[in-house]
């Protein structure tokens, strides 16, 4: 460990905090309907964008009808998603197909497409091996846009619920996704796309390369439009990597600093949201309480990481390295990680990707150590709450907030209230539901791959380990593809394996059914069941009255409160995870054996 | 839900032509225009033969000849031997020989795992063979030890394509390459120095050498010859 390494991890939490509190001010004004800045430039694209999809912005939607919007587009998104996938050849004439890549196989492309659409961006496939340009720009980049959208417009529609005076009205799911679109995220692609490109991120269009080395080797090196999918990437917490490698890529992150902004670009609309939700509630202590608590469990995670990896792994320990700091190199478990991020913008880089939904990677997770890999793990067991998805990360830490105002009051003897709404039956159980979905997806799922044969042709360490797969690195392999499939996330142990593609190009590749199915449904169901339950949620509150707050109220926006929110999360999480938890990184982290 | 389907089938079309292709065209006009060199790679040409990328590591081994003077292959890619008179690249784990910039992977190795201690073993042994004078049998850097190794030297690389190595692993293998160029060590030293990237902003990330603009540097220096 390094004063740098520390540095960098503080700095980054006050930098991303001094950034995201006036994008979350922002955000509150585009989602209130006042003018922002770009109103001039962008409210003529606005209204010329309702009259091309022929919607009335000002029709108020209640959850049902804004919900019904929301999936129908998905649906739509997945469909063309698929058609392009599948016709990659089609698109030839384009020009923007220069390897001559096929489409690869139904089930992966299955996979793939749910992947995208549900945010998630999980890769069985690599990019430079697959896809044609058309295909990353007009298909995967596009779903990068709007999966992040409809994330943004769910927690936007569950704040107008929570915050309803009167009536059933959630707002308009067209307008709040054109808005999310042009006002929100736009600017900030854009301008993160032309400093990424600044820095040495690639923007062409061109045939791969061929060098020919100063020792007489040939090195073919790929090429491709990285800089505009590695901004929505990053911005929209998709994380979907043009390359295989993803952030570890030096075309998509080329140096020291590329790497500290993308990790801001991760986190700054999640962090913003939550200081937009403060401001729309008229309190912004709210907001405050919600920040306080994630960034605590936040730090906490990468002091865990850091401490972890820069101790270094069993194996480099037997092999005889020294894994300490020497004059020159600051050692640690440098498996799988660039030398110019080193061990701590690699820990840092981790944690921002795996908190978030994002899942962009910038060194491999499964060759991190034991204890350095649960964490990535804890923070998918904590269901992408802490500061979590663009949206999805709001939505599901409102959600515990309910159930965490609902536990403080039974534990005080009070009927339960939030922000002046009396808390019933009904949204408890919506909000349970809502909370409960995503572990019981990744459960059921990792258990039924564990368990059948079929799952287990997925597991490299079947194949690779003398001990036939059965180590727990081979259950990590499994659990982890299944939990970051259900939070969306989209990062992963890489060895499982979803398709087999012997040469570059899909002739004679091949998806692996059974792992490419259950992700994609994993992926669906836990989408778009918590997205229902938390319009649901906010459908219940849109219509209650608002009693002001008395003596007795239970105050959601102090310290103790959020003690008691850290509480409520980490004891959900831990209860429903630590059993899988502990079979696989916890008794890696444990133990010195080698498997 | 008519009108839904309508109004999704006419966005989706819209957000495409400007999201998939609109954007991306337009950043790629700006990029081309404004930074053409990142834009394309940051490309290096010797000669007017293009040689490399600046950003992508590169193995700086020599084909292995079979005895009927071809380059020997194992799986479909090139046998190579590190040369001494080059600083080598951090080990990769790419499929179609090391450092295939057309398909970057991680090597996932567990930390628990009797395969990565296995590899950090090979690639141990090979970067002491490496550093050994092959006529004195001793080692170029007195006093190089396996617990001496740098960690970057012999651990794969996230992307397969890492370019740097760290400053440690230079300066180890800065007395190989100076012995086998008749460079003195001050000199390889001090090129080490000019072509090794700082943390960014004084705190971000770690230092690294950049290996290829370093061994350019190096043949310029003595003329491609050791």
């Amino acid at each position: 460990m390094t004063a740098a390494g520390w540095l960098t991890i503080i700095l980054f939490a006050i930098i991303l905090t001094v950034l995201a509190f006036p994008l979350g001010g922002y955000m509150a004004a585009v989602y209130s309907g006042r003018r922002v800045i770009l109103s001039p430039i962008l409210g003529g694209p606005e209204r010329f964008l309702y009259k091309l999809f022929c919607v009335d912005p000002t029709r108020e939607q209640d959850w049902k009808a804004y919900a019904k919007s929301l999936i129908v587009f998905s649906l739509a998104g997945w469909l063309l998603l698929y058609f392009i996938l599948r016709t990659q050849t089609l698109w030839n004439f384009t020009g923007l197909n220069p390897t001559g890549f096929h489409s690869a196989s139904w089930n992966v492309t299955f996979n793939t497409v749910s992947s995208f659409m549900t945010n998630t961006n999980w890769q069985f496939y690599s990019g430079e091996t697959t896809m044609s340009y058309f295909s990353q720009m007009a298909g995967l980049t596009v779903q990068n846009w709007l999966s992040a959208g409809v994330g943004i417009v769910t927690a936007v529609a569950l704040i107008r619920g929570i915050i309803g005076r009167s009536g059933k009205s959630l707002g308009n799911f067209w307008q709040d996704l054109v808005r999310t679109i042009l006002y929100v995220l736009a600017p900030l692609s854009v301008f993160a796309a032309i400093v990424l490109v600044s820095q040495g991120v690639l923007q062409n269009l061109s045939n791969y390369l061929v060098a020919h080395t100063i020792t007489g080797l040939t090195q073919t090196i790929a090429m491709g439009p990285v800089a505009s999918q590695e901004a929505i990437k990053l911005v929209g917490t998709n994380g979907g990597g043009f390359f295989n490698t993803n952030s570890a890529h030096p075309f998509e992150n080329p140096t020291q600093f590329t790497n500290f902004f993308e990790m801001l670009l991760v986190l700054i609309i999640p962090a913003a949201l939550i200081f937009a939700y403060g401001r729309m509630t008229g309190n912004r202590r709210q907001g405050y309480a919600i920040y306080g608590a994630v960034m605590l469990m936040f730090l906490g995670a990468v002091t865990v990481a850091y401490i972890a990896e820069a101790h270094g792994s069993p194996a480099q320990h037997a092999a005889g390295l020294h894994t300490g700091v020497i004059h020159g190199s600051t050692g640690g478990n440098m498996e799988g990680k660039e030398q110019r991020f080193g061990i701590a913008g690699s820990a840092l880089f981790d944690v921002v990707t795996t908190v978030t939904s994002c899942g962009a990677v910038n060194s491999a997770l499964e060759s991190f150590t034991g204890i350095g890999g649960a964490v990535p793990f804890a923070n998918l067991s904590a269901s992408e709450v802490i500061f979590g998805g663009v949206g999805t990360g709001l939505y599901s830490i409102l959600l515990y907030v309910l159930l965490a105002v609902f536990i403080g009051g039974l534990m005080v003897g009070r009927t339960p209230e939030w922000l002046g709404k009396k808390i019933e039956a009904r949204e408890i159980k919506l909000a349970g539901l809502g909370i409960l979905i995503t572990p019981l997806a990744a459960l059921f799922c990792t258990a039924l791959a564990t368990a059948s044969a079929a799952g287990r042709k997925s597991v490299a360490e079947v194949a690779l380990s003398k001990a036939g797969g059965n180590t727990p690195q081979g259950f990590s392999e499994t659990f982890y593809a299944y939990l970051s499939q259900a939070n969306n996330n989209g990062s992963a142990f890489a060895g499982y394996t979803g398709y087999i593609q012997p040469n570059a190009g899909n002739l004679g590749a091949h998806g692996v059914t059974f792992a490419d199915l259950l992700g994609g449904l994993d992926m669906t169901f836990a989408r778009y069941a918590p997205i229902l339950f938390a319009l649901a949620v906010a459908g219940a509150l849109a219509g209650k009255r608002v009693t002001p707050a008395g003596l007795g109220t239970m105050r959601t926006d102090n310290p103790t409160f959020v003690i008691l929110l850290i509480g409520v999360i980490v004891l959900v999480g831990a209860l429903t995870f630590f059993p899988a938890l502990l079979l696989g990184p916890i008794v890696q982290g444990l133990t010195g054996h080698l498997y | 839900m008519q009108r839904d389907i309508r109004t999704s089938a006419i966005a989706i079309v819209v957000f495409t032509i400007l999201l998939g292709i609109l954007y991306p065209l337009a950043i790629t006009g700006i990029s081309q225009v404004a930074f053409p060199g990142n834009a394309n790679g940051q490309q290096i040409h010797l000669n007017g033969k293009l040689i490399g990328s600046k950003i992508i590591g590169q193995n700086f081994g020599t084909p292995v000849l079979e005895k009927n003077g071809k380059a020997k292959e194992e799986k479909g890619a090139v046998v190579t031997e590190a040369d001494p008179r080059y600083f080598q690249s951090r080990p990769s784990a790419t499929e179609g020989g090391s450092h295939n910039a057309a398909a970057s992977t991680f090597s996932n190795h567990g930390p628990n795992s009797v395969r990565t201690k296995e590899a950090n073993e090979e690639n141990i042994k090979a970067y002491l063979e490496l550093n050994v004078n092959p006529t004195t049998k001793k080692e170029y850097d007195p006093g190089l030890t396996v617990s001496r190794i740098p960690v970057d030297a012999v651990n794969f690389s996230a992307s397969g394509l890492d370019p740097e190595i760290s400053p440690a692993n230079a300066w180890i293998q800065a007395y190989r390459v100076a012995s086998v160029r008749r460079l003195s060590l001050a000199r390889v030293d001090a090129l080490i120095a000019k072509y090794t990237s700082s943390r960014a902003l004084g705190f971000s990330g770690e230092e690294g050498v950049n290996v290829l603009e370093l061994n350019l540097a190096l043949d310029r220096l003595t003329g491609g010859q050791g």
